[in-house]
């Protein structure tokens, strides 16, 4: 439980009432419908949306396989690309991915195939006896890796398929990362993240060491010294400061460790809920806070940003969701000071009006006050740096605060790999996670087997 | 408007639509719901010596779409299972009030002239308007002797014929079965035999898919199943065709032709009858959507027909057959190429992977990061129509005449023809 959100009154309602307010944001495809939309799609040849997919599902190839009544055989093509395919299907933007690429959307009919929930009702609806894809024989070698997010999982589960055995070390209590931890509790609800996981893992070869935290009781080191291979799949697990007095007042707390915390809940309506709040951001996590604290109660949520809708990070169709749940969003505001009630508590904050001036954003010097009982900040993440402070360590070359990685996802340290939020290229994205690992575990085994062979 | 009335062969229809005689005919109550539609006429259900024919249950099959739209349909039902009596009855009463509809009595009897004589002049008492003769039920039927046995026969084709314009004043109309190699046979049989038209297409020897559990095809009658008739969209195009055949052939040319297979809609209707219909048979359509498509057919005909110009049914009617002909005749010096209107295109890539694999490589595939463009290489290019029918978007291909500056050139003249005519007589 977040402590400086302690003072606040639960959610009102039972937790069975709250939970029905945290269903499927988008329903799945009934199987007439599923029919009907797989019929739509052109099987067009080198297919816009696989190349606009990260991991490259052959969207074409499985979609005339659920058309023909070949459901498992279009699980297993999406699987084979990204074995996070059933929660990509929920949580992708594909309005900026595959759907944006179809080929459908063009002036004549503006109509994209639904290529997500397609993608969802085919992994939704397979049915194995088993893993669908069999481990090559044993190369004898195991390799470790770091943080069981998308990236750290992707990159295990294809090590495992390869025929190496994999040691995954979790900081958590739970694998799958922000699957399991961050996303909307609407985008991912009941226990879909853990089954996806449990299901990657029935691989088998794959142990997971909870509780290991690089940096802590894990050292860069002695894994680089006990294994033969090492995949660094951090998360992002500081949340940037706002840099103002106040922050630490109770009322003020972290969107992503607020949204942790609802996705554990066992019960919503324990859960802190502030009357009035504010969501300081503009990417997706901002809009998931946003949304999800008013749907368990709070009445008035204002989303402020300091710069204009056409310069927000999350998608258009993130936006409407936003919108659609009556959260208010306050454009060209920028923080200026939090500020407290005469217990110290937050009541609200203080905004400076900004605009661009030569392209460079200045503030106007006109306030605005907006009362709040909680500040949630969502402005992003960058990697706790006690995670990458053993000497070895140090050695990792940055691009920013981020590891620099090569095209196949090696560091600077040999036999040292990294992908997923902790490296620079990408969006953030779970999808891109998961080809970061699953492209770092082809180059590990490519390089495993060159030194075997020199 | 235009005016939709016709005469075939003697018979007076206020418009060309008939219902075929299959299930939607079996019965007064079936056929009045069709005249209160607004449709032309229908053709009785067949009727056969008593006792009636026996039904199996589970009789209907068809082919789907990608959309459950229905491509084919079989069946494998018989003749009428009323008794003689009931049907004509009944078609006495109906013919009573609807005079100005056509009603045609489709009829199936052995191949004996006893019958014949003995049902022809019961049939002509009810004050119907024709007979049509069912030669062609490729089901059930044919294994007693009838349907379709007696239409791939042309001798008994002829013979049958023949007992009927002896035996009643009426039309006859020969129904023709297309289960057979040259539908010219059976229709010069009819004629000999004194028939006033034809009919076609009867239904094709079809299975149309299998219950891959069971291992039986579909309409499954228990553990087994049997060939039916196909019919509906699919078979449109061999209909055609034998429709052509018979209205270019020099012996049947004029022979009336009432045009039957996969017609759903106006356009079906206008195109049986450019090709030498002069009456159309509507059954599937029928069958999938109920009569109230009649509404659709008429308007749509009447509305086509005042656009270009044509008066009634016979302006338009045959006008296409003149330029039906053989292989042999058509013009070696024509040339078409693709074009691809890119304002148009979606970049699907269908072409260019259709004409690449499976053609003659004339459509390149330009990719500039993630823009991609498909052009015509109009070296490569024959003309072959693939690309233009893959497509997904009306309009986008269209195949262009080429000015070639040659004149027209046939294969009899061509001098590649190793058998190649000396004289341009022919052409």
């Amino acid at each position: 439980m977040i402590e400086s959100l302690h003072h606040l009154p639960p959610a009102t309602g039972t937790h069975g009432a709250l939970s029905e307010r945290f269903t499927d944001l988008a329903p799945a495809l009934t199987a007439r419908q599923a029919a009907i939309e797989s019929a739509r799609c052109l099987y067009c040849y080198d297919a816009p949306c696989t190349r606009a997919c990260p991991t490259g599902i052959d969207v074409a190839s499985f979609i005339r396989n659920i058309h023909e009544g070949n459901v498992e055989g279009a699980a297993v093509n999406i699987l084979k690309q990204n074995i996070f395919g059933g929660s990509c299907a929920r949580v992708c933007p594909t309005e900026i991915l595959c759907e944006d690429a179809c080929v459908r959307n063009h002036d004549a009919e503006g109509q994209p195939v639904k290529i997500g929930l397609l993608q969802r009702h085919a992994i939704d609806n397979a049915h194995f006896a088993g893993h669908p894809f069999q481990r090559a024989p044993s190369t004898g070698k195991t390799i470790a890796v770091v943080g069981a997010g998308p990236a750290g999982l992707s990159c295990a589960h294809r090590l495992a398929l390869l025929g190496h055995d994999v040691v995954v070390f979790e900081a958590r209590a739970k694998a799958g990362g922000l699957n399991e931890y961050g996303i909307a509790k609407y985008k991912l609800p009941g226990d879909f993240a853990r089954q996806e996981v449990d299901f990657l893992l029935s691989i088998g070869g794959i142990e997971i060491q909870y509780g290991r935290t690089l940096g802590a009781n894990l050292h860069l080191h002695d894994l680089h010294t006990r294994y033969d291979a090492v995949f660094l799949g951090l998360g992002l697990g500081a949340s940037r400061r706002l840099g103002l007095t106040g922050e630490d007042a109770p009322g003020l707390a972290a969107a992503v460790d607020y949204i942790a915390t609802l996705r554990q809940a066992a019960d919503l309506a324990a859960l802190p809920v502030p009357k009035r709040a504010i969501v300081i951001g503009a990417g997706n996590t901002a809009v998931d806070m946003a949304v999800q604290i008013g749907r368990l109660g709070a009445e008035e949520v204002t989303l402020v940003y300091r710069r204009g809708f056409e310069a927000m990070s999350a998608t258009g169709h993130e936006i409407e969701i936003a919108k659609t749940n009556g959260v208010r969003i306050r454009t060209w505001a920028a923080p200026l000071e939090v500020l407290l009630d005469d217990a110290g508590r937050v009541r609200g904050m203080r905004f400076e009006e900004t605009r661009l001036v030569e392209g460079r954003l200045a503030g106007t010097g006109a306030v605005v006050e907006i009362a709040a009982d909680a500040v949630f900040k969502a402005i992003g993440q960058h990697m706790d740096a006690k995670a990458l402070s053993d000497p070895l360590a140090g050695e990792l070359e940055r691009d920013g605060d981020k590891i620099h990685v090569d095209a196949r996802f090696r560091t600077k340290l040999p036999g040292v790999y990294a992908g997923g939020d902790c490296v620079a290229p990408g969006q953030d994205l779970t999808v891109q996670a998961v080809q970061h690992g699953k492209l770092a575990a082809l180059a590990i085994h490519d390089d495993i087997l060159s030194k075997a062979e020199a | 408007m235009a005016d939709l009335s016709i005469d075939f062969c003697g018979i007076k229809s206020p418009n060309p639509f008939w219902l075929a005689s299959a299930p939607p005919t079996d019965k007064a109550y079936n056929v009045v719901r069709a005249f209160e539609a607004g449709w032309g006429g229908v053709v009785w259900k067949t009727l056969g010596e008593d006792p009636p024919a026996v039904n199996v249950s589970s009789r209907y099959s068809a082919l789907h779409g990608k959309n459950r739209e229905v491509i084919g349909f079989n069946n494998i039902e018989l003749i009428t299972d009323r008794s003689l009596d009931i049907n004509l009855r009944e078609i006495t009463q109906v013919k009573k009030d609807w005079p100005d509809r056509a009603l045609i009595v489709s009829m199936m009897l052995p191949c004996e002239e006893a019958p014949w004589r003995a049902i022809l002049p019961l049939v002509e008492a009810t004050g119907a308007d024709g007979i049509e003769l069912n030669f062609g039920c490729p089901h059930g039927m044919p294994e007693r002797g009838m349907g379709a046995a007696v239409g791939q026969q042309p001798d008994l084709i002829e013979q049958v014929t023949r007992w009927c314009k002896m035996y009643t004043r009426l039309p006859v109309i020969v129904k023709l079965t297309p289960n057979i190699t040259d539908v010219r046979a059976p229709a010069r049989a009819a004629l000999a035999g004194g028939a006033d038209a034809v009919s076609l297409i009867n239904t094709i020897n079809s299975i149309t898919h299998l219950d891959l559990d069971r291992m039986v095809a579909f309409p499954a009658v228990g553990g087994a199943s049997t060939h039916g008739g196909y019919c509906g969209t699919a078979v449109k195009p061999i209909a055609l065709n034998m429709v052509a055949e018979i209205a270019r052939d020099p012996v049947t040319r004029g022979l009336p032709i009432s045009g039957i297979g996969g017609i759903g809609n106006w356009r079906d209707a206008a195109e049986f009858i450019a090709l030498g219909a002069g009456s159309v048979q509507v059954c599937t359509a029928a069958m999938l959507h109920g009569f109230r498509i009649v509404e659709e057919m008429k308007d749509g005909l009447a509305r086509w027909m005042d656009a270009q110009g044509y008066a009634d049914i016979a302006a338009f009617a045959r006008k296409a057959v003149p330029n039906t002909t053989d292989w042999k005749y058509l013009d070696m010096n024509y040339q078409v190429i693709a074009r691809i209107d890119q304002d148009k295109c979606i970049q699907c890539g269908r072409c260019h992977v259709a004409c690449e694999d499976t053609s003659h490589q004339a459509i390149a595939r330009l990719v500039d990061g993630n823009a991609r463009r498909y052009e015509v290489i109009e070296p490569e290019c024959v003309g072959c129509n693939l690309c233009e029918i893959t497509c997904p978007v009306e309009g986008c291909i269209t195949m262009v005449p080429q000015e070639t500056g040659k004149p027209y050139l046939n294969w009899t003249q061509d001098p590649r023809n190793p058998r190649a005519e000396v004289t341009l007589s022919e052409a």
